[in-house]
């Protein structure tokens, strides 16, 4: 373990981009939009391989890949692992909250083992809010870390399937109101796709919630804040809903979950203000019945399945770029 | 009154030499003065200025020095016993004379607490063994700082606590917190206080504002801080008890403690010198280094706490000094042990105030010497005729930069690590004594 004390790293826009090429994931902020771009270009290239069912490619052959969940997670962790495979990376999952950090391993004397098996790429998911950051500053300089989300703090590759999704259905974002909508204090999903949308422009980004799951100051992050669903909802082309995050309250935020679903559950009534265009997405996993009927969930306006497998092609965009191999898809 | 347990300010160093410092730029914040002088220093204490047929055993040369009291830092974790890898009382007494600091304030919150008169002796044993800086003791307000049982507060201060406090912990039944300023100040004693609300505080790690929301970091409102005030506040009106109200961070939290002092309420206030120099901003980068308790606030807030100390508001600056070990910052942020390592910076962040026009010269030394002994109530801070020869000559002009790894502190964290200062201790005098010497020391 070194001894050296630790110094104030650089901002993450900077620690994450080395001479404009895409060098660890951590968050969406400070990407610029030609790299936010040129990221879900290189993912269009991985969706159209799938579509033409060409599902896997040699690009990370002989590399080894670390799924490190501290925090649970089987779905993200599922699609990592399984874009890691069709690139013909190694995969290793790690659950490391039954693991070595309980026994009293700091978080580096984990990374310094995984390092010594020779891992080239740490996906990372942690309960705290910049833990990413925290091991991308600390790594060997031949790893790379793609942050698979961080406590509140960030979410990246979920915000840019979000915006795949969003680009597939509804082209250029400039004319676009967006509503991200629900648990936004509690949720890096919320973030990144904020980040995410105001890098690419879009018309314009509205959050709906009541006071308690907004976090303070929220306006500052470039986006219109509402508390009355019906007004928020009115006219927008796509509602970005967020999962009630419950494992993360622990204090009193809402008065009854019945309450919050009369207030901000969507329903097709609600959905109904909306363009009558509007996309409806969601991160997964949803609480029918809580903050999006099972109706909307379902029906034609969902676009929640796409955005699963839309995530892969994105994972395996962002695998590969910081892999330093994003030229070899271009063709 | 005494500054250690049972013996003299002066006396107790058994210092018989008469020393002479010379043409020092003397500036005394308590008495007024501020001019080149000669300081006549005798058996351990102050003799006076430019003395008259004073007969010097050794003369010191301070011409383009300057020579002020010892520094009274009203908030250090010496961290002994329990966390004796994160600091010692001989490591952190050490650290203090190097920054000029003569007289620290331990706070209870060791592990176990200070809330026994064996543990206050201990205390003072050890800073007496290290014959550095003076060391003068806050007992525990509860026992085991447990907020429900009232400590033996008579005996600890017979063991010679100067006050008590329950640090960082809560005391959240508030007929405890009232029986405990009442018994306290039947005593004399004075309470030293950090308000921070429990429950609004709870989990958080940052201000709660637009940085931790970009960040994603629970955040801690500025509500933690005045809704225990506001608390405080009304019992110090119902039982009249002197409180010290320590560590400061928000407008609003100043703005609370000027209408008390306004109303006649017997309260003082001081403020970290981190917290005038940095905000909310610096943790941008998940700096763990700026991870504090009270968090870093707003520019506003900084802004306020500067005018508060130039109003008179805040009449002292302490370093709440936190030495840690590199580990306990070697973490996600919010996993990252809050606290600073302040001792060696207070001197020259408070010199950098007058610098930048909030304070003159004069007032900011007398922000961490005069004022400070004064809430304490210890006879330090002062070069008066008679007190302790406690004192600090300084290079003002000498230019240097920080560097963490070179700091007297066991801990070494900081996050002015690379920060250009200006004012650096030359020679350092606790009791006429010599205890720190820039030219003896490698890393000065």
């Amino acid at each position: 373990m070194s001894t050296a004390i630790p110094r104030p790293g650089p901002l993450p826009g900077t620690l994450q981009v080395r001479d404009g090429q895409l060098r660890h994931l951590l968050t969406i902020e400070g990407l610029g939009r030609p790299l936010l771009e040129q990221i879900l270009d290189n993912a269009e290239s991985f969706a159209s391989l799938n579509e033409q069912g060409v599902k896997k490619v040699p690009l990370l052959r002989g590399k080894t890949i670390a799924n490190l969940f501290f925090e649970p997670s089987t779905r993200t962790r599922t699609t990592f692992e399984l874009a890691a495979k069709r690139l013909s990376a190694d995969v290793m999952n790690l659950t490391m909250s039954a693991s070595s950090t309980t026994k009293g391993e700091t978080l580096l004397d984990t990374l310094r083992n995984l390092e010594a098996m020779q891992c080239d790429l740490f996906i990372v998911r942690h309960a705290e809010a910049g833990a990413a950051h925290f091991i991308a500053r600390h790594v060997a300089p031949n790893i790379a870390v793609v942050n698979a989300g961080d406590g509140r703090h960030a979410h990246p590759t979920q915000a840019l399937l979000d915006m795949f999704t969003i680009r597939r259905h509804k082209g250029d974002l400039s004319s676009l109101r967006v509503a991200v909508v629900g648990d936004v204090l509690h949720s890096r999903v919320a973030r990144s796709d904020i980040h995410a949308l105001n890098t690419l422009a879009t018309g314009e980004v509205r959050v709906i919630g009541p006071r308690t799951l907004l976090p303070a100051g929220v306006e500052q992050l470039g986006v219109q804040v509402y508390h009355d669903m019906d007004k928020g909802l009115r006219d927008v082309d796509v509602v970005m809903m967020l999962r009630l995050q419950r494992e993360r309250m622990h204090g009193a935020f809402i008065p009854s979950e019945h309450e919050y679903f009369q207030r901000y559950g969507l329903t097709e009534e609600r959905l109904a203000l909306a363009a009558p265009d509007a996309i409806v997405m969601h991160p997964g996993p949803a609480n029918r019945g809580v903050e999006i009927t099972s109706e909307v969930a379902d029906g034609p306006r969902s676009v929640i399945l796409e955005q699963v497998t839309y995530g892969l092609s994105v994972r395996m965009a962002v695998m590969a770029m910081v892999m330093g191999v994003k030229d070899a898809f271009d063709t | 009154m005494s500054m250690q347990h049972g013996t003299h300010p002066c006396a107790a160093e058994g210092a018989t030499s008469r020393l002479l410092i010379r043409q020092g730029h003397v500036i005394d914040p308590a008495n007024g003065i501020d001019r080149v002088a000669d300081l006549a220093i005798a058996d351990g204490c102050i003799v006076g200025l430019d003395p008259q047929a004073f007969q010097a055993d050794e003369t010191l040369d301070a011409r383009g020095l300057l020579v002020i009291p010892g520094l009274v830092d009203l908030a250090v974790r010496l961290r002994e016993p329990g966390a004796e890898h994160k600091g010692t009382v001989a490591s952190e007494c050490r650290a203090a004379v190097a920054a000029g600091i003569t007289t620290i304030c331990a706070q209870p919150d060791t592990a176990p607490p200070i809330d026994t008169p064996a543990d206050v002796r201990l205390l003072h044993q050890k800073a007496t063994a290290a014959g550095r800086a003076r060391v003068v003791v806050l007992g525990a307000l509860t026992r085991a700082l447990d907020g429900e049982h009232l400590t033996d507060m008579a005996a600890l201060a017979e063991a010679g606590c100067i006050g008590v406090s329950n640090a960082q912990r809560p005391v959240p039944d508030l007929l405890v917190l009232r029986r405990a300023l009442e018994y306290a100040s039947g005593l004399g004693l004075s309470v030293h206080a950090q308000p921070m609300d429990a429950t609004l505080t709870r989990g958080g790690c940052a201000h709660e504002g637009p940085i931790a929301t970009r960040l994603g970091l629970a955040a801690i409102p500025i509500a933690a801080e005045t809704a225990a005030l506001g608390q405080w506040l009304a019992l110090v009106e119902q039982t009249g008890a002197r409180v010290h109200f320590g560590r400061l961070s928000s407008a609003v939290g100043v703005r609370m403690l000027a209408r008390a002092i306004a109303d006649g309420l017997p309260v003082s206030g001081d403020v970290a010198a981190h917290q005038l120099f940095l905000s909310e901003m610096d943790i941008a980068d998940f700096n763990p280094q700026c991870h504090v308790l009270p968090p870093l606030r707003s520019q506003r807030d900084q802004a306020a706490l500067r005018a508060a100390l130039a109003d008179g508001t805040l009449t002292a600056v302490c370093s709440d000094h936190q030495p840690h070990e590199i580990d306990a910052k070697l973490a996600p942020f919010a996993e990252t042990r809050p606290g600073i390592s302040g001792l060696e910076t207070l001197l020259a962040l408070t010199l950098r105030l007058a610098d930048e026009g909030v304070l003159t010269l004069r007032e900011a030394i007398a922000r961490v010497t005069a004022a400070p002994a004064r809430i304490l109530g210890v006879p330090a801070g002062t070069l008066s005729a008679g007190a302790p020869a406690d004192l600090c000559l300084l290079d003002p002009d000498a230019e240097w930069e920080l560097d963490a790894d070179r700091l007297h502190s066991r801990g070494h964290n900081t996050p002015f690590h690379g920060w250009p200062l200006r004012g650096r201790v030359r020679r350092t005098l606790r009791g006429g004594h010599t205890v720190y010497l820039a030219d003896e020391d490698p890393s000065a």
